[in-house]
């Protein structure tokens, strides 16, 4: 069994990418599980999408203390799901934040580097990635989410290779989005190899 | 090939499998993509059913009804509070029956995620008398579907199929079979059957109760109706709870002996395959969500048959009363069920996280709309009554701009209420155009005959938003993309005798503003229709910029409308997210010192 939790904020592709995954896994023959968070909290919330590889699991979600990795779309997101990862679990996490309405107006201000340097305490194997830079690479956020699959690819932590990804996205996108997606997921593993 | 299907993609193609013709349903979450999904193998040209959204859950019910007298097979598909809507239809279905196998696929959401309520359907079914299904995951809910029909076509009945969030948006990978043979309908032949009269429902009620009784024991055979294990602990479970309780008993890698029962068909209840469960235990664990329904159950077959057996559940408080279950819950029941040292692990204290609230889209329409409505009412006392919908999120700081929130079309109609003891409020409804169509028909109706002086705001873009932009009548096109015929709002409430009315672009905040001052202003019923489109289906104008040479970091535009693109920048300034911002010019003018440039009005 192998445990992946995407975390992020309403609108950041979670979605997208935890099917990339789970059908990477499926081309290869194996069993594939995913969750998403659909509905209201779509609308600029905290939003969670599990993927889980293997037949022996059972629930849809995955449980506490089981993610054999995360991957955060947003650092606070990341500090959110902690509880998730299992012991020994890695973390890939983009350094971009994303702010709340509600934060603009907060006396306090939610600082990204505060949950960055939190994540660093914890002594997990954690990687951040740069998310204004792949934006600026790519010339816009749409295709972040399959940047950071790239990464975490690359990375080497989550069982799909990069060449897997590939061919999903070849057959499962559209034509026009293709290329788009194809130099995001380059980028993202490119970035990991500096 | 296995292919990774939503289980509301597997419940749809397995009632295709199935060899539905009719389908019908009103869109609410968690239950949208089954119908949408039968929608786009219609787009594709992967069947030849027939698919509809209907005006709500009571006309998509009848149509179903009337499809299924016809002899054809019929799916109707709703979120578990749309039931109430279609209860009317559905309780005299139950003594009617149908010919073709109709199966009501009703999504309940524990927790609730999206939903009013955590009303239960499996209750609903004991309540209405009618068998039901408890998929526990999309595989199972896929292979259900067939046997759903089976059942249904077979007591000629309707029957309930009840899926939770959980099981409607999981993923799974799922193997496709083949159609299964279904015959052709016969076409609707005349039978005094079809026409309900007292006399034929008591007949049917003595039916009803006695094909209920060969039910609980014909189920007891039912493949997903299972008992396995022994000792002298139980532990039954239904639908995706039993999936919770075998991922926590496979992490605790339990020594002790136990047996499990799984009951797929909550109503009517599977008595053997139970009473063959309860023999010789001690103690039961029940996990389920929702109501005690199988708890009760059980309850009851031990006081029948006298069997010392303690029943662990809700009602001694041993499980959640409320809520969605969840295997770290199921973990720690688990523990104590099974005497297991408590888990130790402690999380370390995480600084404050940013609480994210969901809120109105940057461009969306709404915010215009409910800003000219507060800026009009300044100063002047007013009550907002809302609806369900993405506008619904109206009530969010800093628009505060939702004071009530009931149920679909109750804004119009809980407006009157209100004003009936405070005649000196100004007292506001806002109704989306889908849920206008739902169930606010009525409510105008109703102020207009009982000369209710409201203010009934219809909030128009173009589409139903919230459960991700299906089509309804006002946008001229049909559930598979088709034109369809387009009904104008504003000849609908003329039509029922509205005496003011007003089309206004809420964009254009100066004549948004006049139009509800003079609506407020007006003796009778008014209606102001804000007609702009949800930025799901609109296009994105050019962003607006901040110039921080003039910002002076005040947060007037953030204070009035929190506009989510509008967000903290550098030196106290403001900063627009351009990967948000949709360029819809509403912040242009709020700045007193011009530092919001570009876009257009
Ligand atoms: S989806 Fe459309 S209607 Fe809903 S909040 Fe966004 S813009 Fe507004
Ligand atoms: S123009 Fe202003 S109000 Fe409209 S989306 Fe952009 S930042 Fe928000």
């Amino acid at each position: 069994m192998f445990n992946i939790l995407l975390c992020g904020v309403g609108g950041q592709g979670t979605v997208l990418a935890s099917k990339m995954l789970a059908n990477c896994a499926v081309n290869r023959g194996e069993t594939a599980h995913t969750a998403e968070t659909i509905g209201m909290a779509q609308r600029g919330g905290s939003v969670v999408s599990h993927v889980r590889i293997g037949s022996d699991a059972f629930s849809p979600l995955i449980p506490k203390g089981c993610a054999d990795t995360v991957i955060a779309f947003e650092p606070a997101e990341c500090v959110r799901v902690l509880p998730y990862l299992k012991n020994g679990g890695r973390i890939l996490v983009n350094t971009l934040p994303v702010k709340p309405t509600t934060d603009t107006l907060a006396k306090t201000s939610y600082d990204a580097q505060q949950m960055l340097a939190f994540l660093k305490e914890q002594g997990v194997d954690y990687r951040p990635v740069d998310g204004a830079a792949i934006i600026r690479a790519l010339g816009g956020a749409k295709s972040l989410n399959v940047a950071l699959l790239g990464a975490a690819s690359a990375m080497g932590m989550v069982p799909c290779s990069l060449d897997e990804m590939e061919t999903v996205i070849r057959t499962a996108m559209k034509p026009q989005f293709c290329e788009q997606n194809l130099k995001a997921l380059r980028l993202g593993a490119a970035l990991i190899a500096e | 090939m296995k292919k990774m299907l939503m289980g509301n993609e597997a419940m749809a193609l397995g009632a295709l499998r199935a060899g539905v013709r009719v389908a019908a349903g009103y869109p609410g979450t968690p239950s949208t993509e089954v119908l949408e999904t039968i929608a786009k193998e219609k787009s594709r040209g992967n069947t030849d059913a027939y698919v509809e959204w209907s005006v709500n859950e009571k006309s998509a019910l009848e149509v179903a009804a009337g499809a299924s007298y016809a002899g054809a097979r019929t799916l109707v598909t709703m979120k578990q509070v749309g039931l109430n809507v279609a209860s009317d239809p559905l309780m005299s279905l139950a003594y009617v029956g149908v010919k073709g196998g109709m199966v009501v696929l009703v999504a309940d959401d524990p927790g609730p995620i999206s939903s009013q309520t955590e009303q239960d359907t499996r209750t609903f079914a004991a309540f209405s008398k009618l068998p039901v299904f408890d998929p526990a995951s999309p595989e199972e809910a896929y292979l259900m579907m067939a046997d759903a029909y089976e059942l249904s076509e077979k007591y000629q009945t309707p029957v309930l199929f009840r899926p939770t969030t959980r099981i409607c948006h999981a993923t799974a990978s799922i193997e496709l079979l083949a159609p299964l043979p279904v015959k052709e309908p016969e076409g609707f032949v005349k039978d005094s059957r079809w026409v309900i009269f007292p006399k034929l429902s008591y007949q049917s009620h003595l039916k009803i109760e006695e094909r209920n009784r060969n039910l609980r024991a014909e189920l007891s055979g039912y493949r997903f109706n299972t008992q396995s294990g022994s000792g002298q602990k139980g532990i039954a479970v239904s639908g995706v709870s039993g999936q919770y309780i075998r991922e926590a008993l496979q992490i605790l890698d339990v020594k002790q002996e136990y047996k499990l029962l799984n009951v797929a068909t909550p109503h009517p209840f599977p008595e053997q395959t139970a009473l063959a469960f309860l023999a010789g235990l001690d103690e039961v664990l029940v996990y389920e969500e929702l109501d005690p329904v199988i708890e009760q159950e059980l309850q009851r077959l031990c006081g029948v048959h006298r069997l010392p057996v303690e029943i662990l559940g809700k009602g001694r408080g041993f499980t959640p009363a409320a809520g969605e279950n969840s295997t770290e819950n199921a973990l720690a029941v688990l523990r104590r069920f099974f005497d297991l040292p408590a888990d130790e692990a402690k999380t370390p204290d995480a600084p404050p996280l940013p609480v994210r609230p969901p809120t109105l889209c940057a461009g969306c329409p709404h915010r215009a709309s409910f800003y000219a409505v507060k800026r009009a009412m300044k100063g002047r006392k007013a009550v907002f009554a809302g609806d369900i919908g993405c506008y619904t999120l109206g009530n969010a700081m800093p628009l505060d701009m939702t004071d009530t929130c009931l149920c679909m079309g109750a804004g119009i109609t809980v407006a009157q209420g209100i004003k009936r003891v405070e005649p000196d409020t100004v007292c506001f409804s806002f109704t989306g155009d889908s849920t206008f169509f739902h169930t606010g028909l009525a409510g105008i109706a109703n102020a207009v005959y009982n000369g209710a002086k409201i203010v009934s705001v219809i909030l128009d873009n173009s589409t139903t938003a919230m459960t991700g932009q299906q089509p309804n009548p006002s946008t001229g096109f049909a559930a598979t993309g088709e034109p369809a015929a387009k009904i104008s709002i504003e000849r609908v409430v003329e039509a029922l005798g509205v005496p003011h009315i007003a089309v206004v672009d809420p964009f254009d905040s100066e004549a948004a503003e006049l139009a509800v001052k003079e609506a407020a202003d007006c003796d009778g019923v008014s209606c102001i229709i804000f007609r702009a489109p949800c930025i799901a289906v609109s296009r994105p104008k050019p962003r607006v910029r901040v110039n921080a040479d003039k910002c002076t970091g005040c947060k007037r535009c953030v204070r009035e409308i929190g506009c989510p693109a509008i967000i903290k920048g550098e030196n106290g300034k403001v900063a627009i997210d351009a990967s948000l911002c949709y360029g819809c010019g509403l912040c242009l003018n709020l700045c007193r010192f011009d530092a919001l440039e570009g876009g257009e009005i």
